[in-house]
Order: structure tokens, then sequence, then C-alpha cells
């Protein structure tokens, strides 16, 4: 008899795609200012480091949140009780508000109808539970987080069947790309159960497009029993034109009426670990005007509550208005301003990004790099990348990117002199590449380093192809 | 639109197990919560197994180490790191901090590897995860009755993993026998039923009791005969106020030839340190695929890094930690004593017992029928009347009527002496109406419109005495 469960030992965590392997080689040899210079540059993790100041100036000012007191008093004891999975109503009221502001005001949001989750990767795996089960899928656009194949797929059962977006319109999800992965999904037996998107998107760091939204809302309001999950998990990072629509803003213009079924089957997801920077503290929600999702959804939440120290805090700092207004707007500056210097660097090397106004990262574009027009290629190039010019990106087939070539580089997580000693990285390595392409100079350097790896790449491009295999069978 | 084909079956049925009279006394007492001076009649919570008695303790703790918050003046250097925080390992301080007291907890007769530490949100998240980790949907996991009736939704609700009861009876004080063990497995087995493990409480709840070394030898044998796998849940290793000591299944293992991949401990701080609200669930395997695999669904419920910094320094204070669980014990000693001795001037017995927050209370010769008939109208009227929330041995599953968990450490000592008179009222007004010539005692009559409703589940589960009505057909 098998000693553990399937799901223990198959490997549907998805922790051997090389969107983590990156980070484990990181870990071996990770950069450091004084202690390691020569060491990897990590461009792998989309954290937002930018605004801690705000945060730690916020805090100085308010003294009473910490120690667990309010009004001087100690409120040790409520807190280390409170284990409601209704969470704190305090916190709810100001995640909504914070929600709100976000998207201008446009909208607002209910706190009985937001489920409080241990991180987003929590809420989104709830939903899988609520709204899904074996044999049904999601379609999803790519190309979309690594951590989705976890999240929606490891324990639930349920599948990802992939709408394919291409360069060619800047990877715009578009009704034919819609309708085939629906057929796709039929052709392999699977019941289409709903729509994930990331909004704004992870990688691209683009806002979906109002017609986008239209399209996604159009497609599952005609189809029966068919949901649509909007991610908005980066909703505050958005730094530039066109600004952020969110989808219920476009419920809210175009069905005034509640009881029409569209508002049972569109479901918010949201989280306090890219705009706030707080990844550790695992905040996020679950948004939905379906009460029987909300139900469901919230018995659920005893397996990942918040801890009842962490809502506090932050129903104490969020609701702080002129601190969040503040916050909002000087973040969204620092990440202009962060990208800018990222597209520029890059642009300085040749190497054009995706016209992006969101997230914590740029879309790059490294086809003209590879030597092939291949997935292999853009393997062999990223573990050039990550072994001889140190730095981790991570590589657009980790995403499961139709086209070979693309690259996600995170700007947010670093210092200034950090990102500018990448460019200077990068741009030395692509030089050294197009001389190299006229000598074999290049190819003896990291030949030695190529050779005892090239297991390993062959290990790693296999199994994406079986990875990828599997949802296109 | 059919609601069950919008949502998955999860998500409609009623496995999350809420429709227990468990909680339906909750509810009765959430509506009239008595309050010493504001509510003096209202219903006293003795439903609840928490630890109350020690707070002051970690208070003081707290006032003397400001270091140990991330917000204030003398912390919050730590912020952004910690804040930033969210490596599925765990803070090493943290893991460390658990596996000191966890040892500490059993006398440092058992060292606990750090390493082998797995966080989950609360013990209801790492008892799901563990199931996760070793068994399939249709897979069972024999459980000694009388159990934790949120078994139910952890272990089975979202995982289809099935509850095979072990039947312990008062014959013996509920002992788990090698023939019940053998009963349980082989009628599972004529099911066709794949048994992957035993999981056991130890100490026990609802009995207050710890497993003896030799019954503990005695699943260790059996387990390792049939080679399926032992939960223990030992989230209660701390509240051991009197003799005989605590045997973990981590000391029988030194002394005896076991197979150790097929050992595992569930463990938080909910109810030794009274801190439920901060979701710190332990999953502690010494099987290192069930530690690895258990590290990624770790994911799913990770501990706010703000409350792993707080209690990396709280556990990491030797004299601290020594005297909290030297007044912890000798507290819960002291009250468990003040309240049976109570019972006992009404000639009210308790399950002789050294451990938990509650008491395992025999009020069997009170039932006006011997059945969980009787045992339902008896609890109605102690919620009702004696307006005491206590929970009736058939939401434990337990197979003899009459028994009910009645907990002792939530509450100051005013309000157990309140709880003890109206005890002591209401069995003198039992006795006394049974003495009066045999007259047929006024029962309440059932309110059809009483919120105290049952569920058609738990009206099930009285005729045939299993959770599932699908077991043993």
């Amino acid at each position: 008899m098998r000693l553990l469960s399937t799901k223990a030992t198959c490997n549907s965590h998805g922790q051997d795609s090389s969107y983590f392997l990156g980070w484990q080689e990181y870990e071996k040899n990770p950069y450091d200012e004084i202690l390691n210079p020569k060491g990897i540059i990590q461009m792998g993790l989309a954290e937002n480091q930018l605004s801690f100041d705000l945060l730690e100036s916020w805090l100085a000012k308010n003294p009473d949140v910490s120690g667990f007191k309010r009004d001087g008093k100690s409120i040790f004891r409520e807190l280390a009780l409170f284990q409601d999975y209704h969470g704190l109503s305090s916190f709810k009221k100001v995640m909504v508000d914070f929600m709100a502001e976000i998207r201008g005001n446009k909208v607002t949001f209910d706190p009985d109808h937001m489920v409080l989750t241990a991180g987003s990767t929590s809420a989104n795996e709830t939903l899988m539970f609520c709204l899904a089960e074996q044999g049904d899928a999601f379609l999803l656009p790519t190309p979309y987080y690594p951590g989705f194949d976890r999240d929606l797929k490891w324990r639930t059962g349920v599948e990802i069947v992939p709408i394919h977006c291409s360069s060619a319109n800047n990877f715009k999800i578009t009704e034919a790309a819609l309708q085939q992965a629906y057929h796709e999904a039929e052709k392999l037996n699977l019941n289409v159960k709903g729509i994930l998107v990331t909004n704004p998107s992870n990688p691209l760091g683009t806002t979906l497009s109002l017609e986008e939204l239209n399209l996604l809302v159009d497609f599952v309001n005609g189809h029966k029993n068919m949901h649509l999950i909007s991610d908005e998990i980066y909703s505050g990072t958005v730094f530039n034109s066109p600004g952020f629509v969110s989808v219920m803003e476009v419920l809210n213009n175009r069905f005034s009426d509640r009881d029409q079924a569209i508002w049972d089957r569109v479901h918010v997801v949201y989280s306090l670990s890219k705009d706030l920077g707080l990844p550790g503290f695992r905040v996020g929600c679950i948004y939905s005007e379906n009460d029987t999702v909300v139900a469901a959804a919230t018995k659920m939440s005893s397996f990942g509550l918040v801890s009842s120290q962490t809502q506090y805090l932050l129903s104490v700092m969020l609701a702080d208005k002129k601190f969040t207004r503040n916050y909002l707007v000087e973040n969204q500056k620092r990440l202009k301003r962060r990208q800018k210097m990222l597209v520029s660097g890059l642009m300085r090397t040749g190497i054009k990004c995706l016209e992006s106004n969101a997230g914590l990262f740029c879309w790059v574009d490294m086809r003209h790099l590879l030597k092939s027009n291949t997935f292999e290629a853009e393997m062999e190039l990223w573990m050039r990348i990550v072994y001889d010019v140190k730095l981790n990106i991570s590589p657009g087939s980790s995403c499961h990117c139709s086209e070979p070539g693309w690259f996600r580089v995170c700007f947010a997580n670093m210092s200034e002199e950090t990102l500018k000693l990448a460019m200077k990285r990068l741009k030395s390595f692509v030089v050294e590449l197009s001389s190299s392409s006229d000598t074999d100079n290049g190819e003896n350097k990291a030949h030695s380093k190529r050779n005892s790896l090239t297991k390993w790449v062959f290990r790693l491009s296999s199994r994406d192809h079986r990875h990828r295999d599997q949802e296109e069978r | 639109m059919s609601h069950q084909q919008l949502l998955s079956k999860i998500a409609t049925n009623d496995k999350h197990g809420e429709n227990s009279p468990y909680f339906d006394g909750w509810k009765a007492y959430d509506r009239n919560p008595f309050h010493s001076t504001k509510n003096p009649q209202g219903v006293i919570q003795m439903g609840l197994a928490e630890n109350q008695l020690c707070f002051d303790l970690i208070e003081e703790w707290i006032r003397n180490n400001p270091k140990a918050s991330i917000c204030t003046p003398e912390g919050v250097h730590q912020f952004r790191d910690i804040a930033n925080f969210q490596d599925y390992h765990g803070l090493p301080q943290f893991r460390k901090g658990v596996a000191n007291f966890m040892s500490k907890a059993r006398g440092g007769r058992v060292k606990y590897d750090p390493e082998r530490i797995l966080m989950s949100g609360g013990a209801t998240g790492a008892n799901e995860l563990i199931m996760f980790c070793l068994a399939d949907p249709g897979d069972a996991f024999m459980v000694p009755t009388p159990y934790y009736p949120a078994f139910v939704r952890d272990l089975g609700w979202r995982t289809g993993v099935q509850l095979v009861p072990v039947h312990c009876d008062s014959s013996n004080n509920f002992k788990v026998t090698r023939e019940a063990l053998e009963q349980a497995y082989d009628n599972a087995k004529k099911s066709n039923i794949d048994v992957k493990g035993l999981i056991i409480t130890n100490p026990s709840n609802p009995l207050g009791t710890t497993l003896d070394e030799e019954t503990l030898k005695s699943l260790v044998r059996f387990i390792n005969e049939k080679n399926i796998h032992l939960v223990c849940d030992e989230i209660y290793a701390a509240t051991v106020f009197s003799a005989p000591k605590f045997v973990s299944v981590s000391e029988v293992m030194q002394e005896m030839k076991c197979n150790k991949e097929l050992i595992h401990i569930i463990y938080s701080l909910s109810k030794d340190m009274g801190l439920p609200g901060f979701r710190v669930g332990i999953v502690y395997s010494y099987n290192n695929d069930v530690v690895s695999c258990g590290r990624k669904m770790s994911s799913f419920g990770l501990v706010s890094s703000q409350t792993q910094h707080f209690l990396a320094s709280l556990l990491s204070d030797e004299d601290f930690v020594n005297k909290y669980l030297e007044t912890s014990k000798k507290r819960l000693a002291k009250r468990h004593r003040f309240f049976t001795k109570g019972l006992e001037t009404v000639s009210i017995t308790c399950l002789a017992s050294n451990s938990g927050l509650f008491c395992w209370m025999n009020l069997r010769r009170l039932l006006k029928e011997q059945s969980f008939e009787g045992e339902m109208k008896l609890w109605r009227v102690i919620v009702d009347e004696v307006k005491l929330n206590v929970s009736p041995g058939s939401s434990f599953n337990c197979s003899e009527p009459g028994w009910f968990r009645v907990c002792f450490a939530n509450m100051d000592d005013e309000t157990v002496e309140v709880a003890l008179k109206r005890i002591r009222a209401f069995v003198g007004r039992e006795t006394n109406d049974n003495n009066n010539n045999g007259k047929r005692v006024e029962v309440k009559r059932w309110k059809s419109n009483n919120n105290l409703r049952l569920s058609f589940n738990s009206r099930r589960r009285i005729k045939s005495g299993y959770t599932l009505p699908n077991m043993y057909g």
C-alpha cells in the first residue's frame, strides 16, 4: 500500500519549476553589497520594498498599537482569544475602505461579503474548493503566475487550461483565444467552471483594458454556471495610465440590478502582500456577492485565518485615512520611477519591455538573444543569466508563456544601487554575447559550468514540457 | 439556477459539521452571554476549551520586552525584514522556540528538531494538512470515541477522508483497547474502506486524560503491524496538571522498535498558551517526505511573521517558559480541584482526569431515559434553564448517552462559583422532583421554533451512533 497520499508524491505543487529553482540558486549565493558583491541578484521575487519607511514612520507616530494596547489599555487577552472566522470587524471595515480607495471610490465593498484568508495563496485555493472540483477546469490567460499551478490545482484536483495570449497584440485576451481554450477544455473532457485573471497582470505588469473586461464578463455571463475570478492583488501598484478598472466597476456600470445572475458569479481576490509590501503577515481576502460562496469560504477560512495580532495592527493603520491616501500616492510615485529606471536601463542594452503601467516587474523581451526560437534556447539563456550574469530572473516558460524569449524581471525588491549594478552586469553580458556570436570565446568560459548543468537543463526543460504536455494533451 | 452545480459539492454539503449541537450551544450563548454585572442571568460559556488562566504572565512579559514587537521603538528596526518574510520554512528562531517549548512540556525527556517543525493555520490547518499528506479522498482514518467534534471538518471536509470510530466506553474509563482497534479496522476492511492511519488526541479531548504508557505502546505496535500511520494530536500536552505524567509518542518511540516514518505529531499554542487568535499550528513528522511535502502545503496557512517574531522572543526566554509551565500547571490543578469538588457536593462525578481544560461529567443518573434523546433533552434544559452551555457527549460521538464536557479554564473564579451554584440548584431540584411520589417530572416541551433545533444530521447520529450516515450501511 502506498505510504503517502497521491498529492504528497506527485509534483503538482509545481515546485520543480524553474521559477522556484532559480530561487534556490539565489539562496545558495545571494548578493550582498558588502558581504557578497559577486553574488546572485534576486530579480525573481515580486516584492515591494520601496515604501517600508512610510510604514515605519507611521508606527513611530502610533505607539499604542504596539504592545497590544488600545487607548492605553492592554487588549492582549482579547486578541489572544479572538479566533472568530468572521474576522475582526474593525479590520474588515478598513480593508473594504482601502480597496475602495484604490479604485478611486468608484466601487464600494460590504465588509460582510469579505472573507479573510492567510494570504491570497489561501484565498485562491479556497475559491477553487468552493467553485470547482476534480474534473473541472479554470481558464487562465498566459503568461500567468507560476504559483497558480500549486494554489489552484494541487490539493483541489482542479485543472488549469491556458488561454493563449501572444506578443502580436501585446498579450491581450481575445475572444478567439477564449473560445479556443474553452474548446480545448472540452476536448480534455473538463468542465469549465470559470476564468481566473490577474488584474493588474502578473507577469505582464499591465492592467486589463475595458474591452478585455467586457469580453470576460460577457463570456462568463453567456455560459451557465461559469465564474470569473479577478485576482486584484496588484491593484494598488498602478502607477501610470491607463488607470485601473476593477471587474466590480464593470459590473456596477453594466448590471445595476443586483438580482442578475452575473453578480453571483464574479469574485475578487485581494491581499496586502504587494500593495503594502507585507507578504509575511499573510493577509488575503475573498470578496464575493454570492452569499453561499461567502458562507462556505468563511468556514474554510478556519484552515488559514489571519493572526488576530496582525488584524489588529492593520485595523489601526488602515483606519488612518491620511496615511493610506499618502501611502498609495507616494508608493505609486516610487514604483513609477523605479520601473522607468529598469526600462531605460534595459533600453540602453538594446532590450525592450512590454509597455507596462503596474506591478513590481517588467515583462522583458529577450527573443533577439535566443540562439533559436525555442524553449530550450530560452532555458539556456536563462541559465547563463543566472550563473554567468548572476541575476535571478524568471523565464517565460515558467509562467506558461506560449512564446519563448520573454522574462519577468522584478524591480521593487532591491535598492537603486543594486538595480543599477544589475543593469551593468546585463549590459556587459549582452555586449559579450554579441561579440561571442562572432567567435567561440564565450562558449569556452561557460563551457565547464554548462557541462555539469546540461543534465539539469535537460531535466528542467523536459519537466516543463511534461508539465505543458499534461495541459495540452 | 441550481446552486449545486454553480458551486462545488464541498461548498454545498454539510460535511463542515457545523450543524452539530456542539455549535448550537454556542449560538445560545452568543445571544445571551453571561456577565457578572451587566448580565448575571446570562448563559455561562462552558463549551469553549480555552485557557484563560495565565494571560497575566504573558502580559507582564510583553511589558518588559518591547523588543518582541516590531511596532515598538525598540523593535521597529526589524519591521521591514519581518514584514517581508514569507519563507515557508518559518523563522529559525521561531521553530527553535517551539521545539524547545515542546521539549519542556515533556519534562525534557524528548528533544525536537526545529527542522521538522512545519507551520499551519492553527491545529485546524495542521490536522487538515497531515490528512492531505497521508490519505487520498475515500481513504479512512480511525479515531477513538469520544472525539473532538470539529475533526469531522478538519480531517474530512475538503480532504474527502472518512472517519472510522474506534468505540470506547466507561466500562474501562474509555481506554482504547486492542479489541476495539481490531474490530474497527476489520469492519472497515470488510466494507472495502482503505484505512490509512489512526489519529489520537493525547491528552484527550474531551476526556481530559492522558494515555498510559502501556496503551500508547500498544497503539504504536498496532499501527506498525498494519503499516498504517499514527497521528498524535498533542495540543493539550502542557495542560497536564497532575499525575500520571504525560507520555508523548515521541518518548515511547525512543523505547521501542517502530517505523518512524509512520509517526506524526500535531501541536499548537492555542491551548497550552491560550493563544488561539494567533493561529499557531504545528505539524511535526518523523517522515522526511511528509516534512518536505507538508512544508510546501504550509503555504496555505503560514503563521504571520509578526506573530512568529513575537513568539520567537517569548519562547526563547528560558526563565519565562519554565515559570509559565509551572504556574499554568498549578492554576489548572487548582481550578480543576475546585470545580470537581463543587460538583461532588451534589454527587456529580467526572471521569478522573489529569489534564485538559475541561471535565468529562457523568450525568447519566439525571437522564429521564437512558438514550441519546434523553441526553438531548437534558442538554436543552441545561442550556435553556440552568443557562450553562455545556457540550453533550453525542456531539463527540460518544457511544454512551449521559456524558457532558464542561470547560473550566475559560472564566474567572467568580463565574465558576456562579456556575456551580446553578448546577447545585438544578441537581437539587431534579433530585427533589424525582423523589416526589414517582410523579412524572414536567419536561420542557420541544418548541418547534426554538433555535436550538437539531439538525437532520445529528438526529441521524443519535439513532446510529455514527457520525457519517454512510458508515457501515
